[in-house]
C-alpha cells in the first residue's frame, strides 16, 4: 500500500475548468435529448462550475452541501423528465458533488505515492477509466437482458413506458409463457427445461465418478505415458464442438440403430442415452483439470498414515482422501453440469425432437421465431449462474481453509 | 552402493533380492495407476475418439459407387476416358444390370446425389432413368447402349462415363479436393468453377476473424488482468465477479443479449439515436455482419484471455517495477522492458486458448453473423443437415481438426495441458 500522501486544497483556477468539463459533457447529453446540443453543452459547463464556486467559497459544512446538491438534482430531474429523471439526476448529483470535493480538497492524491508527477496521476486515473469501461463492456449485455425480460410488449427493445418507469410497461407475461401458464404458450419451454434437468445431472454423475478416479490415478508418481493419456482426456475440451458433433452424428446414429434394432430398446430411451453419453464425455476434461489441481495440494503422508493405522484402500479413500478433495470434485462437477446444461451443438446433431433441451429451444427461438420469452429464460439462467458462482467461491474458501491456507 | 556385497545380493525383509522387490513394487504402482485411469480412458476412446476417427474415415470413403454399381466399375476400367469414344456395349450392359438392381433396392437416387457433387445434373439423370429402366430384364433385353441413350441422352455423353470412372475407386481424395475448392476430373485435378469457389474464402475468413478476435481480446484483457493482479485482494475479488459472471453465464444468454444490444431497434442504436449521434432513418448496421460476430465473440471469449493472464501476472513481483524505476527507468521503460516480458507467457496461453475456441465457433456466428460473418463451422453444419454432403463435411472437419491439433500441440509445449486453470 502506498504511503499516506499529505493532501492540500487546490486553487480555483485548477478546479473550475475540470468541473466545467464534466458539467459540459453531462449538459451535452441532457441538451441533446431536449433538442439543442450546443446550448446544453455551455449551460452544463456554466451551471456546474458556478455551483462548485458557490459551494466551496460560501459554505463550510460539506455534508450539508452534499445533501442539498443531491436533493436539488432529484427535484430538477423530476421536473424535467419524470420518474426516470429522478434516477438519472440523482446518480449524477451524487457523482458530481463527490467529484467537486474530490478535486477541490486534493483527495485524488491521498492514496497515491507522494512523488508522482501530475502527468502520472492523470495517467493513473485514465487507466482506471479504461479498465472501468472494459468491465462495463463485460457486464452490460447481461444486465440489459434483465429489465427487458419484464417487458409488457413482445419486443426486444425498451418501450417508452419502460423508460418512464411506468408500472404498466412491465409485466411477468414472458415468465408465464415460460412456465406454460398462458393460453397461447405451448409448454415447449418447460418441457425442454425438464429435459435439460434430466440429462445434465446424469451426465455429470458419469463424468465426475470416472473423472475423479482417473485424476487420482494420474496424480500417482509413476504413470506410464502420462502426457499422452492426459492429452486424450483433455481433447473433448479442445476439439471444436462442431467437429465432435459431426463425428458423433455419424457414429451415434449407427450406435442408436444397433441399440434399437438388435437390443430392441425404446427409441426415446436410446435418444437420451446417446445425448447423456455425449455430454458426459464433454464434461470430463473439466473434472480432470479441477480434481488434478486439488490433488496437487494433497498431502500423501495422510493416506500412508491411514494405511499405517489399519485402514484398507477403500476406507482410506472415502474417509481421508475424499473429504479433502471434495471441494475440487464438486467444482469439477459444477463445470461438467454447466457444460451439459449449456451445450447445444452436439445435442442438436445427435438428439431428436423429444430430447430438445433448453439451449436448443433458445437457439430455435433466436433463429426462427424471435420470442421475448428467451429473455425471461436468460434472466433465470443468469440467476442460476450467480448461484453457481457463489457456491464455487464458498468451496474455494473451504478448500483453502482445509489445506491450512488463509482465505484470500 | 552396488547391490551385490560379499554376502550375496542385498535382501528385502521377505528374503527376495531388494532390486527385484523394488521393481515389483514399482510395477504394481504403475498397474494400479493405470487401472484407475483405464475406465475413463476406455470411455473417452469409445465415445469420443472413435466417432472422430470414423468421421475422418468418411472423408476419404467412397464405397458407395462400388457397392451400387459392382459390375460397371469392373467393366469401365477397360475404357479409356480420353479416347473420345463412348464405352462399348459391355459397359452399358453391366451398367443396365446394376441400375435395374439398384432401382429394385431403391438405391439409385442415393448414388445419383453422390455423383451430383462431382458433376451437376447426374442426380436428375439417375432419377429419370430409374423410372424407365424399372421393368427391363438385364439378360434378355440387350443391347442396352441405344436403349439407355434413348432413356436419357446424358448416357450418350462421354463426361457422364468419365465422371463415373473417376469416382469408382474405393477411397477418394475428392472430398478433400472439394474442401479446398478443387475437383477431381477425368483429366486430373482442376480448380472448381468460379461460382462454386467459396470454401477457401471461408477458411481464410475464419482464420482472419479468429485472429482479429484474439487481438481484440489481448487488448481488452491486458489492462483488466493488470488491475486485477495489482489491486488489494478484497477489491480484486469483487472485480473478479464481473469477469466470472459472464464466464459462467450460458453462451446462448450472452448471444441473445448481443442480439438485443446490436439489432437495428436494439439498445445501442436506440441510445445513439436518442443522443442525436445517429439519425433515426440511418441506424447503424452492426448485426448480421462481421462486426457483429467480432463484438459478440470478443465479449464471449474475453474471460478465457483474462484468466490465464491474471494467473501469470499474479506471480510477477511488483518490486521489480519499483527497482527499475529507482534505477532511473521511466514508467514506460519499466513496463516495456521489465514487466511486459514477464507477462508474455500469460498472453501466449490466453491467445492460443482463445484462438482455438474462436476458430471452431458455430452458435454465435450463426445467430449474429448473417451471411458474411459466418465461419467454416457453419458450412460444416450446413453440409451435415441441409445439403447432406457428409463426405465434404467430414473433409472440412478434418482440415479444421488438423489446424486445431497443431495449435493444441503448441499449447501443450508452451503452457502444458496440466497447467490449464479454470475459474
Amino acid at each position: 500500500m502506498a504511503a499516506l500522501t499529505p493532501i492540500s486544497r487546490k486553487p480555483m483556477t485548477f478546479v473550475l475548468p475540470i468541473v466545467a468539463i464534466v458539467g459540459a459533457i453531462a449538459g451535452m447529453f441532457v441538451g441533446t435529448s431536449f433538442g439543442s446540443t450546443t446550448l446544453g453543452f455551455f449551460m452544463g459547463a456554466i451551471a456546474l462550475a458556478g455551483l462548485a464556486c458557490v459551494y466551496v467559497n460560501l459554505f463550510d459544512n460539506e455534508r450539508m452541501v452534499r445533501w442539498f446538491h443531491i436533493v436539488g438534482s432529484i427535484v430538477l430531474g423530476y421536473l424535467a423528465a419524470g420518474n426516470i429523471g429522478i434516477l438519472l439526476a440523482g446518480l449524477f448529483g451524487w457523482f458530481s458533488i463527490w467529484f467537486i470535493y474530490w478535486i477541490y480538497e486534493g483527495r485524488y492524491r491521498a492514496k497515491l505515492l507522494p512523488y508522482l508527477t501530475p502527468g502520472q496521476v492523470l495517467w493513473h486515473y485514465t487507466f482506471y477509466v479504461i479498465c472501468g469501461s472494459i468491465f462495463v463492456f463485460l457486464i452490460t449485455p447481461i444486465l440489459v437482458v434483465m429489465p427487458l425480460s419484464f417487458n409488457a410488449q413482445d419486443f426486444f427493445t425498451f418501450t417508452d413506458k419502460m423508460l418512464r418507469l411506468d408500472p404498466e410497461g412491465y409485466s411477468l407475461k414472458h415468465y408465464q409463457d415460460f412456465l406454460g401458464l398462458r393460453e397461447d404458450s405451448n409448454g415447449e419451454w418447460l418441457r425442454s427445461f425438464w429435459n435439460s434437468l434430466k440429462i445434465a445431472p446424469i451426465a455429470t454423475v458419469i463424468s465426475v465418478s470416472l473423472g475423479t478416479l482417473a485424476a487420482i490415478g494420474l496424480s500417482q508418481s509413476h504413470v506410464p505415458a502420462k502426457r499422452a493419456i492426459m492429452a486424450i482426456l483433455i481433447s473433448p475440451m479442445i476439439v471444436p464442438l462442431i467437429i465432435s458433433a459431426t463425428g458423433m452424428y455419424f457414429f451415434y446414429s449407427d450406435l442408436g440403430g444397433f441399440m434399437e434394432n438388435s437390443l430392441g430398446m425404446n427409441k426415446d430411451f436410446v435418444g437420451y442415452v446417446k445425448v447423456i453419453l455425449a455430454h458426459a464425455v464433454l464434461g470430463i476434461p473439466f473434472v480432470i483439470i479441477t480434481v488434478t489441481a486439488t490433488l496437487v495440494g494433497f498431502d500423501r503422508s495422510l493416506t500412508r498414515a491411514a494405511a499405517n493405522m489399519g485402514a484398507g484402500p477403500v476406507t482410506t479413500f472415502f474417509r481421508v482422501q475424499m473429504p479433502l478433495i471434495l471441494p475440487g470434485v464438486i467444482s469439477g462437477g459444477l463445470f461438467a453440469f454447466i457444460t451439459s446444461f449449456d451445450e447445444v451443438v452436439v445435442v442438436m446433431f445427435i438428439g431428436s425432437a423429444s430430447q430438445k433441451t433448453l439451449p436448443w429451444q433458445m437457439f430455435l427461438g433466436l433463429r426462427e421465431q424471435i420470442s421475448p420469452t428467451i429473455l425471461a429464460v436468460a434472466t433465470i439462467l443468469v440467476a442460476l449462474s450467480i448461484m453457481l458462482l457463489a457456491t464455487l467461491e464458498i468451496l474455494r474458501r473451504r478448500s483453502e481453509r482445509l489445506r491450512g491456507m488463509s482465505p484470500g | 552402493m552396488s547391490d551385490t556385497t560379499d554376502s550375496g545380493p542385498m535382501l528385502a525383509a521377505d528374503g527376495t533380492p531388494l532390486k527385484r522387490s523394488l521393481a515389483r513394487a514399482l510395477r504394481r504402482q504403475k498397474i494400479r495407476a493405470l487401472m484407475l485411469v483405464a475406465p475413463l480412458l476406455l470411455f473417452v476412446i469409445l465415445t469420443f475418439i472413435m466417432p472422430i476417427a470414423s468421421m475422418l474415415m468418411r472423408s476419404v470413403d467412397n464405397e458407395m459407387v462400388g457397392e451400387i454399381l459392382p459390375q460397371t466399375v469392373v467393366e469401365i476400367q477397360n475404357w479409356d476416358a480420353n479416347s473420345g469414344e463412348l464405352p462399348d456395349e459391355a459397359v452399358y450392359a453391366a451398367f443396365a444390370a446394376d441400375l435395374v438392381q439398384a432401382v429394385k433396392n431403391k438405391e439409385h437416387t442415393k448414388l445419383g446425389s453422390r455423383l451430383n457433387y462431382e458433376q451437376t445434373g447426374l442426380s436428375s439423370m439417375f432419377r429419370q432413368s430409374g423410372r424407365k429402366v424399372k421393368n427391363w430384364d438385364p439378360v434378355t433385353d440387350g443391347p442396352f447402349k441405344e436403349k439407355l441413350i434413348k432413356a436419357h441422352k446424358g448416357w450418350g455423353e462421354i463426361e457422364t462415363w468419365a465422371a463415373i470412372k473417376t469416382h469408382s475407386s474405393k477411397y477418394t481424395s475428392g472430398y478433400f479436393l472439394n474442401a479446398i475448392d478443387m475437383q477431381k476430373t477425368p483429366q486430373g485435378i482442376a480448380a472448381q468453377p468460379e461460382d462454386k469457389q467459396i470454401l477457401i474464402t471461408l477458411f481464410i475468413r475464419t482464420l482472419k476473424m479468429s485472429l482479429i478476435i484474439t487481438g481484440c481480446c489481448i487488448l481488452l484483457a491486458y489492462p483488466v488482468a493488470w488491475i486485477l493482479a495489482n489491486l488489494p485482494a478484497r477489491s480484486a475479488n469483487l472485480l473478479m465477479i464481473l469477469v466470472l459472471l459472464p464466464f459462467w453465464t450460458s453462451l446462448l444468454v450472452r448471444t441473445s443479449a448481443w442480439k438485443v444490444m446490436l439489432q437495428q431497434q436494439g439498445v445501442i442504436n436506440e441510445v445513439l439515436v436518442w443522443l442525436g449521434i445517429v439519425a433515426d432513418d440511418n441506424r447503424l448496421e452492426i448485426i448480421n455482419n462481421q462486426f457483429g460476430t467480432i463484438v459478440a465473440m470478443t465479449h464471449i471469449l474475453l474471460p478465457f484471455m483474462i484468466l490465464p493472464m491474471y494467473s501469470v501476472m499474479q506471480t510477477i513481483q511488483p518490486t521489480y517495477l519499483r527497482a527499475a524505476k529507482s534505477l532511473g527507468a521511466t514508467n514506460w521503460t519499466a513496463f516495456w522492458r521489465v514487466y511486459f516480458p514477464q507477462s508474455i507467457p500469460g498472453i501466449g496461453a490466453g491467445s492460443i486458448l482463445v484462438f482455438i475456441l474462436a476458430i471452431g465457433y458455430y452458435i454465435t456466428p450463426e445467430i449474429v453473423g448473417g451471411t458474411d460473418g459466418v465461419f467454416i463451422s457453419n458450412r460444416i453444419a450446413y453440409h451435415i443437415s441441409k445439403s447432406l454432403n457428409w463426405g465434404l463435411a467430414a473433409a472440412l472437419g478434418a482440415i479444421l481438426l488438423a489446424v486445431v491439433l497443431v495449435l493444441y500441440w503448441a499449447y501443450d509445449k508452451i503452457v502444458g495441458i496440466d497447467n490449464v486453470k479454470l475459474g
